[in-house]
């Protein structure tokens, strides 16, 4: 058992190590910029007063190592600084947006990823029969349109067509019943394209496996072909797999970006749009942190997870049976 | 098997897919021949005419006009010519620097490889389109800066594939024959790998184009990728974006444009390496 | 061919052996073709096989033969990419190409059983071993759980298998692949099938393994009174344990006969030639030559661990050494030290006297030249995209300066040497056999002009005939060109065939080495007796007898 401790112990040093690395990447962005940051920021707007106003509150005129220091133990505090669009702090405009954000992609996750599983599975038994041909057509073309085209088919479908569903999610007041309807559209979207992905990913993974000797084998013993896929196949498919639903439940956090543009949905992703657009360096610096603390952590879960679903790493090889 | 006889046996979803990217190629090929307006060229009011209003006032447009009644139909034709231009070399760059950077970290080996490879996992640790929008933020959406960054972060991909194909290859007794022989690193890439990966990676050409094509769209549409004016599908849905809560359907013509080319490109890969991989389902 | 009427044909002309008793399992005209895109090829092409209870029937054929896809079939089996054309299977009485898919899954694991060839890739890594044994037993044959764990027992102890108890709740990747191979015969066995196909069961195992597996097989078989198929491509084993064996070639049968019959009295040539290689022998050259290669006291390691100790040996020069060994005894490693790819830790290579650099990149060009190695895989050592004249071009180029004209009869000189056509030169590998691609990896070595020549297993990829003829060429060349060798395999016959020395490796160290004929006959050390012994013989008592020696010589033991 030691060795998979040492293995996770190593995956959660990398993980923190390359947090570390991208904490520096995303907060020297800024002194990369061509010339003073400062000015580089404000462009044409430009005036001496505002230039030095505008180092004071970035805080340049402080020696880089210090700068760094003052940013991450904010980080870590909570404390994401001020920003420059209207000085309020970062802490309280994220705030009420992740939490829309993560409920966007709760509930997104709570659809796509059980159904994704369990479709690639049935494609699998079902193997070149009409419900796998469909499946994979269909997750085809989920995973081939960009987010806003099926938004926008969806909007004109349920929204113009249909009048069921508003075509922009923008209230983020009312009882359960708005808080779904309005979360309906935006869910559905990410959702047909995670199921997409999960699907076709489990069928895969399920085929690989499905190829070794050991499933012939199954088959040779007289194994029907529920048993073949349920009890001899999926065990060994079962890293790939869980990768797959860690790595689209990032996605659902990360990718949230376009789908809360389509929407006008008030989450992070928006909020980082808007702010690029602005060029408010505080506020980027900060969404970007959190988008890829949580990619990064939830990449980090998959290696885990995967690990620990091997049987030949949970149990390795320790001493040949004696002949 | 060659081109022409492999077409004969094609099946009809890869016949679709060839026909889709002919006519898009076409389209890309001969925009100002083919387009009945120009690209910023206005021929009527917001969004008005179409084939499904005969009866509308103005010259005679099959998609109607956009937001500020610049022809529909003709800006998707120059869309054409700049959304997959941009695309094709974007991928370009991104498949010169992955696959060179992929085999030197194959045959090189040692810390080369290890060097590399860190830095690919780095930047692959960050997820691409937040990677995309903090250089943008930083350094301003324009051409250059937009080509470069999406290359970079393509780039990691096709690194994996690429140094994965020609370790696969290096590990080949017949790589072994040569460097027993004494040939040098530059032959062993050149003569004795690279022609070897360059099927799997041709198909993997057309998958990189596919996200790249995507990525740009996607910049486009949340307002930083290509700039107003110039045609570019991704800009023309969002900037008609509004449109959709009057019922009109107009944003629905570009990003079918786009779902369209992916989709033939998708289906024409799924025939080329049947039986290899299908798509790469990757986020 | 209308698949019909050749199987009444060949049905005419092979009365059945036992008319009293209804055989077991039919075969009448089965056709098996590949069922992807392009022209469907025939694997399996118009095949009658009978198979009475009790009995065993050896199928043997080279590569490419048929036999694994006949053995499958048996089951009503296809791969994926072929399908049934043709032809019935009749197991007791019941036609398994037309039985719907349930009955016929019915019938696999609890009445037909099969034992696959890779048993380290057959068990299901995810699952304990005892799960896997009794799976058929538990869900199809209606067996209790607590009773199929304890016959599974009995049977592992009745196969030697170690701690027999507990040796099922281990993981696959636990054991051995010798215990593999015995706990899948227990699989098999679980449901005392009255059939059982052995896909060439010891083929990936040593020798030493491969006759206790055997053994095993051959105790449980005559025990039960199980019918089996024993698919084989080495006449020697199958020999042990069949009572009729039946010649494959191109899916086609090309003889059967009762096994003793048929090593008395082959009828087809093509029989004959499937023990050609042990009819070769070298007439041994008198060991006064001076040393061409002298390896002193080498050690190596992969990493931290070490695969060779202190290995010393001698070629002379227009000599060969055979270096013999089980898997994992170091012989390739040794190989790749006198090559360059891997530096020793200790100990020095000389070349004509002088010291050879240890890495491959310290080595001079010209040093490069005189040492080279052929791979035991053509199809691996030649590039798919180059031709095989660029292939046996290059070294010309490269090593002697060769263009144009000169580089073309140079060329043609070579393809001469190794016996094969100019016009293969534009071809690319693929378009050539097996035998014809080893052919042309030795005429790139010969343009580099080689003093050495390190042969690494380059026969045993191949069909028992093209190893014989690759065999036969190579010692004219050593003749001719005054080439010494070093020639690395596991077969023995191979050995007695080139050899003038022996060197027998175990665990990275020489156990013993001299000259061919006095190791061969009259070995001194343990392991080499061993190993020896363990080589089976083309002689259907060969099993039974070393199994009696064994056993005179435990008693003897016990006594003393």
């Amino acid at each position: 058992m030691h060795g998979v401790l040492a293995m996770i112990t190593q995956r959660i040093a990398l993980g923190i190590a390359t947090l570390f690395v991208i904490s520096l990447l995303v907060f020297l962005a800024v002194d990369m910029l061509p010339g003073d940051p400062a000015e580089a920021i404000l462009g044409q707007s430009a005036t001496p007063a505002s230039v030095a106003a505008l180092r004071q509150e970035l805080g340049l005129n402080k020696p880089l190592v210090v700068r760094y220091a003052d940013w991450t133990a904010g980080l870590l505090r909570g404390d994401f600084g001020r920003s420059l669009a209207n000085d309020r702090p970062i802490a309280e405009l994220i705030a009420p947006r992740l939490g829309a954000t993560l409920s966007l992609a709760a509930l997104a996750a709570t659809i796509a990823l059980p159904l994704g599983v369990l479709l690639g599975i049935l494609s699998s038994v079902h193997r070149d029969r009409a419900l796998d041909r469909v499946a994979s057509t269909a997750s085809l073309l989920a995973i081939s349109f960009p987010e806003f085209f099926t938004a926008y088919m969806l909007v004109a479908c349920f929204s113009v067509g249909l009048g069921w569903l508003p075509a922009i999610s923008l209230s983020s007041q009312g009882g359960i019943v708005e808080t779904l309807t309005m979360l309906a559209l935006p869910a559905l979207t990410l959702s047909l394209a995670v199921i997409g992905y999960v699907l076709r990913m489990t069928r895969a993974a399920i085929m690989g496996v499905m190829a070794s000797p050991y499933v012939e084998m199954a088959r040779l013993k007289g194994v029907g072909p529920w048993g073949v896929v349920v009890r001899h196949a999926l065990p060994n498919a079962l890293s790939p797999i869980i990768n797959v639903v860690i790595i689209n439940l990032a996605y659902l956090v990360v990718g949230v970006v376009v789908i809360e543009v389509v929407f006008v949905y008030p989450g992070l992703g928006q909020l980082l749009v808007d702010s690029v657009a602005k060029r408010d360096i505080p506020v980027v610096q900060a969404c970007c942190m959190l988008f890829a603390g949580t990619y990064i952590g939830l990449n980090l879960l998959a290696d885990i997870l995967a690990l620990l679903a091997n049987p030949r790493l949970r149990r390795p090889r320790q001493r040949e049976a004696r002949a | 098997m060659t081109g022409i006889a492999a077409l004969r046996t094609a099946p009809l979803s890869a016949r679709i897919g060839l026909a889709v990217v002919a006519l898009y190629l076409f389209c890309l090929l001969f925009a100002p021949l083919v387009a009945p307006y120009g690209e910023t060229e206005i021929v009527g009011g917001p969004w008005a005419g179409g084939f499904w209003d005969p009866a509308a006032e103005g010259p005679a447009t099959l998609l109607g006009t956009d937001h500020l009644g610049r022809d529909v139909l003709s800006r998707l034709i120059y869309g054409a010519r700049n959304s997959i231009t941009l695309a094709l070399l974007t991928t370009a760059l991104s498949f010169v620097t992955g696959t060179t950077l992929g085999l030197v970290a194959a045959v090189r080996g040692g810390v080369v490889d290890q060097v590399l490879g860190r830095l690919v996992d780095l930047v692959m640790a960050f997820p691409t389109l937040i990677f995309a929008l903090l250089v943008l933020a930083v350094a301003g959406s324009t051409l250059p800066v937009l080509i470069g960054v999406i290359a970079l972060l393509d780039a990691t991909r096709v690194f994996r594939i690429a140094r994965a194909a020609a370790m696969d290859v290096a590990a080949q007794d017949f790589v072994e024959v040569a460097r027993l022989r004494g040939e040098g690193t530059g032959w062993i890439m050149r003569r004795e790998i690279l022609p070897n990966i360059v099927v799997p990676l041709a198909a993997e050409f057309g998958l990189r184009f596919c996200f790249v094509f995507l990525f740009i769209a996607t910049l486009s549409f949340i307002g930083l990728g290509i700039q107003p004016p110039t045609a570019d599908w991704g800009s023309m849905v969002r900037e008609n974006a509004a449109a959709i809560s009057f019922g009109i359907l107009m944003p629905l013509f570009p990003a079918g444009a786009i779902a369209l080319l992916t989709i033939g490109i998708n289906l024409v890969i799924d025939w080329a390496a049947a039986g290899n991989h299908g798509v790469s389902d990757e986020r | 061919m209308n698949a019909e009427t050749a199987s009444l044909a060949v049905a005419a002309s092979h009365p059945l052996a036992e008319p009293d008793s209804a055989p077991l399992l039919v075969m009448r005209g089965l056709v098996i073709e590949t069922s992807g895109p392009g022209r469907p090829q025939r694997i399996v092409d118009g095949i009658d096989l009978e198979l009475h209870a009790g009995e065993v029937l050896g199928l043997i054929g080279e590569s490419g033969a048929g036999k694994s896809t006949i053995g499958l079939a048996a089951l009503g089996y296809v791969r994926p990419g072929c399908r049934f054309a043709g032809g019935s299977v009749l197991f007791d009485g019941q036609d398994l190409l037309t039985l719907p898919p349930e009955r016929c899954r019915a019938l696999r694991g609890t009445r037909i059983a099969y034992v696959a060839q890779s048993a380290t890739a057959s068990f299901n890594p995810a699952h304990r071993l005892i799960d896997q044994v009794v799976e058929t037993a538990t869900r199809q044959a209606g067996m209790g759980r607590r009773q199929a764990e304890q016959d599974a027992r009995e049977l592992f102890a009745r196969l030697a298998l170690p701690d027999p108890d507990h040796i099922g709740e281990r993981f696959p990747h636990e054991l051995s692949g010798g215990q593999l191979q015995r706990v899948m015969i227990a699989m098999a066995m679980i449901c005392r099938p009255d059939l059982i196909v052995f896909d060439e069961p010891t083929t990936a195992l040593d020798v030493t393994t491969q006759v206790e597996i055997l053994a095993s097989i051959r105790n449980v078989v005559e025990a039960f009174g199980t019918a089996a198929i024993y698919i084989t491509h080495d006449l020697a084993v199958v020999t042990q344990l069949a009572h009729r064996i039946t010649v494959l070639r191109h899916g086609r049968i090309v003889e059967e006969a009762p096994t003793r019959a048929m090593l008395a009295a082959p009828r087809e040539s093509y029989t004959r030639s499937l023990w050609a290689v042990r009819r070769i022998r070298k007439a041994p050259e008198p060991d006064h030559a001076a040393p061409l290669l002298e390896l002193d006291g080498i050690s190596a390691s992969y990493g931290s661990v070490p695969v060779l100790r202190d290995v010393s040996l001698t070629v002379r020069t227009g000599g060969t050494v055979a270096l013999v060994g089980e898997s994992g005894s170091g012989k390739s490693t040794l190989a790749r030290v006198v090559a360059g790819l891997l530096p020793p830790t200790a100990g020095q290579v000389l070349l004509q006297g002088r010291r050879l650099p240890k890495a491959l990149q310290d080595r001079s060009r010209d040093q490069l030249r005189r040492v080279q190695l052929i791979h035991q895989s053509p199809d691996a050592a030649l590039n798919p995209r180059q031709s095989i004249r660029e292939a046996i071009g290059r070294p010309l180029q490269l090593h002697h300066g060769l263009r144009g004209a000169a580089r073309e009869a140079r060329l043609r000189e070579l393809m001469a040497l190794v016996e094969l056509k100019p016009e293969l030169l534009d071809r690319l590998p693929n378009a050539l056999s097996g035998g014809q691609k080893q052919r042309v990896c030795i005429a790139r070595a010969l343009a580099a002009g080689p003093e050495l020549l390190i042969c690494d297993e380059v026969t045993s990829a191949l069909d028992q005939v093209v190893q014989a003829g690759i065999l036969a060429m190579l010692q004219r060349l050593q003749k001719e060109l005054g080439l010494s060798c070093l020639f690395i395999t596991h077969d023995i016959a191979t050995v007695r065939a080139i050899a003038d020395e022996v060197v027998v490796m175990r665990q990275g160290a020489v156990v013993e080495s001299g000259a061919r004929d006095k190791v061969l006959e009259t070995p001194s050390d343990d392991y080499t007796r061993l190993l020896l012994s363990c080589v089976p013989d083309v002689d259907p008592d060969w099993l039974t007898k070393l199994l009696q020696q064994r056993a005179d010589a435990r008693e003897i033991d016990d006594a003393g």
